[in-house]
């Protein structure tokens, strides 16, 4: 068959595959039924940019606010960038790099403007780390409900940059200076008052994701990163921080990124993540046959390394320990395993996350207690997948409120 | 080894070993100007440092709110779609962690009334962020206000009334305690 055939397409198609036009142009085509044999049909030649697979489809799940990574998915503990979560609270700024810069003021020796490329003159750190929005729950109200809807406000990347500890050496902070504050340059000009302690520990302004730069979704040219720090904190295309003796209390740490807690209290600057994990196979809407089963899924902690995920198959009556993938990495998603064997009765299977400070995932009714009804961001409850006896995965709804 | 592999690496090493102590400085970036500071440095202090000269009244307000915010926060405040603004604070309302569905909003909710004038000066309107004046941030900050109960109808906010507004919510405000380990939940 000629290419010039394969262009124009056959009558019925099984199957789409990426050739090259004659103007270099990657294209998709159809396959004509029963046609294709790669031993018999020279394929593209090496181009610039790689791609999927025709036959893979992983997508995100947008709303109007946020996109959901698809962890029923994937395979690994680093999140593809074209899939790592989107929030953003006025759409994504088109910022040119050569004009970039990054302010650093306030209760500071030095006010200094730094250019992205003084930032990369910088000594550099990469390191691997989740980022999760405090939101990232979704209320257990039906069956058919997917990892990616329940918790795909996570996601993980290599990321790489400065240390902000060098630059706040670079600047010469006051001894008073106790908080700093960080502004996005998106047209929310969004803020969040930091604590700075945060950033002499491991705070970055991170220009690289995933070995590449930074995707203007996940804050191009360069964002803050607060490793294990509610997602909100780790402010994109930042451009200005400045050192200060207390909080601005801004809008997203008052009105929003606060959460109603016992005696009517409001609980504020509740900045890490609790120990969290999921199963994100088999889950919905994966569909299981009789015997051996690989259970898998994440789990992550803002607050250190996860030391133990346990995992029950009998509806929490009794858990055993999963496997954990290497390298188990402080505050990353860590990818773990469970080889099980299903005797194809109605079950729940779940798992759950215990981190090195020896906190337990909790089940949704004990953060109801511990909380008050109230409670909204930081839920980081167990999840359970219902197997029912023709081998259907679904969620499993709990009563909620 | 080739030898001359063997003398590359023990040079690149005796230099690494010279450089392991990092710079105080390194001295990149340049000087940050006084005005360059005074023109991107917008945000506003809870005890209203940073608040800038002009005044806005709760009448002004109402008919900026009705002209620019009404189409998406409701014709009074409290219809949406979008974010609900208008909920006041009263003595038998249910607190929050006992009444899920109960609205937050500026009179029930906000600890700081400086977070208005700061909030709708970067982010609002939506559609065109940074386009209201500063006597119109004031004036919508006191229609917002006045709605919530906060203040009277004739009241005038400026840079020092504005942080002096009492916020029925920040007597509820709590700094986060969870640390992890095995404890109770929080």
């Amino acid at each position: 068959m000629t290419r010039r055939r394969l262009l124009l397409g056959g009558a019925a198609t099984a199957a789409v595959v990426l050739v090259k036009s004659s103007f270099g142009k990657m294209v998709q085509t159809g396959i004509p039924e029963a046609a294709f044999d790669p031993t018999r049909q020279v394929g593209p030649l090496p181009g610039v940019l790689g791609t999927r697979s025709p036959f893979e489809h992983p997508q995100r799940k947008p709303s109007l606010t946020s996109s959901q990574t698809p962890l029923q998915d994937l395979y690994g503990m680093i999140t593809p960038s074209d899939l790592h979560f989107e929030r953003h609270h006025a759409g994504v700024p088109a910022i040119d790099p050569n004009s970039y810069e990054l302010m650093i003021h306030g209760m500071v020796d030095k006010p200094t403007v730094f250019s992205l490329a003084d930032l990369k003159r910088f000594p550099s750190v990469s390191r691997i780390c989740f980022i999760e929005c405090s939101g990232n729950f979704r209320k257990p109200d039906k069956e058919n409900i997917t990892p990616q809807d329940i918790c795909g406000l996570t996601s993980q990347s290599e990321w790489t940059g400065v240390m902000l500890s060098t630059l706040f050496r670079e600047v010469g902070i006051h001894p008073k200076a106790t908080w700093f504050l960080a502004e996005g340059s998106d047209a929310a000009v969004m803020t969040r008052s930091i604590p700075v302690s945060k950033g002499w520990e491991d705070a970055m302004i991170v220009y690289a994701q995933n070995g590449e730069a930074i995707r203007p979704q996940q804050g191009y040219p360069a964002r803050l990163l607060l490793p294990g720090w509610e997602g909100n904190t780790s402010v994109k295309w930042i451009r200005r921080i400045e050192l200060s003796d207390g909080p601005f209390m801004t809008r997203e740490e008052t009105s929003k990124y606060t959460e109603p807690v016992k005696d009517g209290k409001i609980r504020q600057f509740s900045f890490t993540m609790d120990a969290r994990s999921i199963i994100t196979y088999p889950a919905y809407p994966a569909q299981l046959q009789k015997g051996w089963v690989e259970i898998r899924g994440l789990a992550w902690s803002g607050r250190g390394k996860v030391q133990k995920v346990e995992i029950s198959t009998d509806a929490g009556k009794t858990w055993n320990a999963a496997r954990l993938q290497e390298p188990v990495l402080d505050k990353a998603h860590t990818y773990f395993r469970y080889l099980w064997q299903w005797n194809g009765d109605t079950t729940a299977i779940m798992s759950r996350a215990i981190d090195e400070t020896g906190y337990v995932q909790p089940a949704l009714q004990e953060l109801f207690a511990a909380r008050g009804l109230g409670t909204g961001y930081h839920l980081n409850p167990v999840t359970a997948w219902l197997i029912k006896r023709d081998g259907q995965v679904v969620y499993s709804p709990e009563k909620w409120k | 080894m080739p030898f001359w592999a063997c003398v590359a690496g023990t040079l690149m090493i005796a230099c690494e070993r010279r450089n392991t102590a990092m710079p105080e400085h390194f001295g990149y970036g340049r000087p940050a100007t006084e005005k360059e500071i005074a023109a991107i440095a917008i945000a506003i202090h809870p005890d209203g440092k940073g608040l800038p000269a002009g005044s806005g009244t709760v009448q002004n307000g109402a008919l900026i709110y009705a002209a620019k915010c009404a189409a998406c926060h409701g014709a009074t405040g409290v219809e949406g779609p979008y974010n609900i603004l208008v909920a006041p604070d009263t003595v038998d309302a249910p607190p929050f962690d006992k009444a899920p569905k109960r609205i937050k909003a500026i009179g029930n909710y906000w600890p700081y009334a400086t977070t208005i004038f700061d909030y709708v000066r970067r982010a609002m309107p939506f559609n065109a962020p940074g386009s209201l004046s500063d006597n119109e941030v004031y004036s919508v900050t006191a229609w917002l206000l006045y709605a919530n109960k906060l203040i009277g109808a004739n009241a005038v906010m400026n840079a020092k009334t504005l942080p002096a507004v009492v916020m029925p919510a920040r007597k509820y405000y709590v700094t986060d305690s969870r640390k992890g380990g095995d404890g109770p939940y929080e």
